[in-house]
């Protein structure tokens, strides 16, 4: 019996045009990309290529200027700003370079955050949050504040936050690019860990090739375009 | 409620910060409470005073006086139910600061025209069956612990009694409480014939005269009449309702209510300044977490929202805090040791400073707040 696997995002072609006064800056330029689900993608290219501006776009972070971005069949492009807020909250997890975590909260606090936006009560959102921070390893440091954790651990909170809410998606945008070499390697392996095991679609930013070689696949992005072979 | 953590965590970010934010909210807070009170202290009797009534003064000026015979001719006009009269004692208690109204008056007319006034059974009878008997308002009696059967020195420094001495000495028969708050319980009153009959000069004049009128609404038209009956006279009268009476007598000394109104809007505006910083301030330096918590899902209304609740919980502190503070000070009693009238904080005030707390929040808040709904997450995210 063969298995059908399904597209979970689909862009099709897609332009990104930013304005800097008069000056139109175009990022991205009638790109198209099929990503499937619990695929592990890595996006690669030089600074301003437009990985974080295609990430951003997937995420329903930003809107492209033309084209369509869907995502589970759902056009997210055409969504109002409070849908697509409301759909963000419920379909996508992000995990950034610098891990964005609030400084003045605990890290379970920190994972509690997006549940906040659901119906569960206090001590359903504190009991997922510990699983979230559980499976991350993190669990013995759950009352610790953000300053008082390394780099590694406080990366394994961002990704226990982009988790708790079990999203279909999740979005890193350089998650090792301000670990050692080390940290680094533990958190992809957390990734991997999480696209084989749990079946998470990933889309990962990285200038990191041994960060890409632990992805099903890799794009490259330059001059708006993706190829499947890095430009020399 | 669950977000309450969220706003409360973001104070506590720069305790310094929100600390003195919090301080001068509360400081401004307690002005508008204790000045409050001064205000309402100044007006005192304006808000209980009787429509009913009407205040008959000599035209030039209340320190002038009047025939005693007046009374009799006032009550003959039509309109007038009654009248009685009163005479600006000005005496002091042991010393010039003990200062506090003092008036001979009758005391079975004068009850009657002042319902407000309680007196128990017992110490009325007592005052009218003593000639030198006084009454004190609740709030004297206490500032000089006097009690019933004290005799009590009054060293006058207009009225003079035969012989040329100063101090008339009175025998305390009662103590008076007032029917609401806003009556004053700080006068002293004694029998006018005990007045009459001792004092060096003036027999047969007297202060000003209270009114009662049978239909309010034809005060205005009462108050001609009288005024009218004396015309002409060595005593030409300006009568008037109570209340504008009250509030021309505090006049006096100034439109207090405008001073101290001008004070509060004047560091009201310093601490939306200082508030309306604090808040900007909490979010510039947050842009990139205000992103962060939109990326994550909350909507640009629910942005908005938190930083409303920051202002509104940083102005709620401070200013239920301040009026809390102002609430004990006034408490603790009047600044002049208990000459004033009356002093409290009337609930109008306090409801009033509710309401500013709120719009203290709104407008320290709105402009940061909208800065923050506004905020473009990947533009936000990439600074």
């Amino acid at each position: 019996m063969t298995q059908t696997v399904q597209t979970l995002v689909s862009i099709s072609n897609v332009d990104k045009i930013f304005k800097r006064g008069s000056e139109e800056i175009h990022v991205l330029g009638g790109l198209d990309l099929e990503i499937p689900q619990a695929e592990f993608l890595a996006l690669m290219g030089p600074s301003g290529s437009g990985k974080s501006t295609l990430l951003n776009l997937i995420g329903g972070l930003d809107r492209p200027s033309q084209g369509s971005v869907a995502v589970g069949g759902e056009r997210i492009d055409e969504l109002s700003d409070r849908r697509l807020a409301a759909w963000r909250a419920r379909h996508v997890g992000l995990v950034f370079q610098f891990y964005n975590l609030m400084p003045m909260l605990s890290a379970q606090k920190n994972v509690e955050l997006p549940l906040l936006l659901t119906h569960l009560s206090r001590s359903e959102r504190k009991k997922r949050a510990a699983i979230a921070l559980e499976i991350v390893g993190l669990s013995h440091r759950t009352d610790h504040f953000p300053r008082t954790l390394s780099g590694g651990e406080q990366q394994r909170v961002g990704i226990a936050r982009a988790i708790v809410t079990d999203p279909t998606l999740l979005l890193c945008d350089e998650p090792t690019g301000d670990l050692d070499r080390k940290s680094g390697d533990e958190i992809l392996s957390l990734l991997q860990a999480l696209n084989q095991e749990q079946g998470k679609t990933i889309v990962m930013v990285t200038h990191d090739i041994h960060a890409a070689a632990r992805a099903s696949r890799t794009l490259y992005l330059n001059k708006g375009q993706l190829s499947t072979e890095a430009e020399e | 409620m669950k977000y309450l953590y969220l706003v409360w965590s973001n104070l506590k970010r720069k305790k310094l910060r929100t600390i003195l934010t919090l301080l001068s909210i509360m400081v401004a807070f307690m002005l508008f409470g204790y000045l409050g009170a001064i205000k309402q202290a100044f007006s005192q009797g304006i808000d209980v005073a009787g429509i009913d009534r009407l205040i008959v003064r000599h035209k030039v000026s209340i320190i002038q006086l009047l025939p005693e015979a007046y009374e009799s001719r006032i009550e003959q006009i039509e309109g007038v139910e009654d009248a009685v009269h009163q005479t600006w004692f000005g005496g002091v208690y042991q010393k010039p600061s003990n200062f506090f109204a003092q008036m001979p008056v009758k005391p079975q007319e004068y009850l009657e025209m002042y319902p407000e006034i309680l007196l128990s059974d017992e110490d009325r009878e007592a005052w009218l069956n003593t000639r030198s008997g006084a009454i004190a308002g609740r709030t004297t009696a206490e500032r000089f612990g006097w009690k019933v059967g004290d005799r009590i020195p009054i060293n006058a420094t207009i009225w003079t009694r035969e012989g040329g001495e100063t101090t008339w000495e009175f025998d305390l028969v009662g103590i008076y409480d007032g029917a609401e708050k806003g009556v004053d319980t700080t006068q002293f009153l004694f029998r006018y014939d005990f007045f009459h009959e001792s004092r060096q000069f003036g027999q047969g004049q007297v202060g000003w005269y209270t009114v009662r009128i049978s239909d309010p609404e034809r005060a205005a038209e009462t108050a001609a009449q009288i005024d009218a009956e004396f015309a002409n006279s060595p005593y030409e009268t300006k009568a008037e309702p109570e209340g504008a009476f009250l509030q021309a007598f505090a006049n006096q000394i100034g439109d207090v209510g405008f001073i101290m109104m001008s004070i509060v809007a004047a560091v009201f505006f310093t601490i939306l300044l200082v508030a309306g910083n604090t808040m900007a301030y909490a979010v510039r330096e947050r842009t990139n977490e205000l992103a962060v918590l939109k990326a994550l899902g909350f909507t640009d209304r629910g942005v908005l929202g938190l930083v409303l609740g920051e202002s509104l919980v940083l102005a709620g502190l401070g200013g239920v805090s301040g009026l809390a503070l102002a609430w004990l000070l006034v408490s603790l009693g009047d600044p002049s040791n208990g000459s004033l009238p009356s002093f409290f904080i009337p609930v109008n005030n306090l409801l009033t400073g509710f309401v500013l707390i709120g719009l203290t929040a709104l407008v320290a808040g709105i402009l940061p707040a909208l800065q923050a709904q506004r905020l473009r997450i990947a533009d936000a995210l990439r600074r």
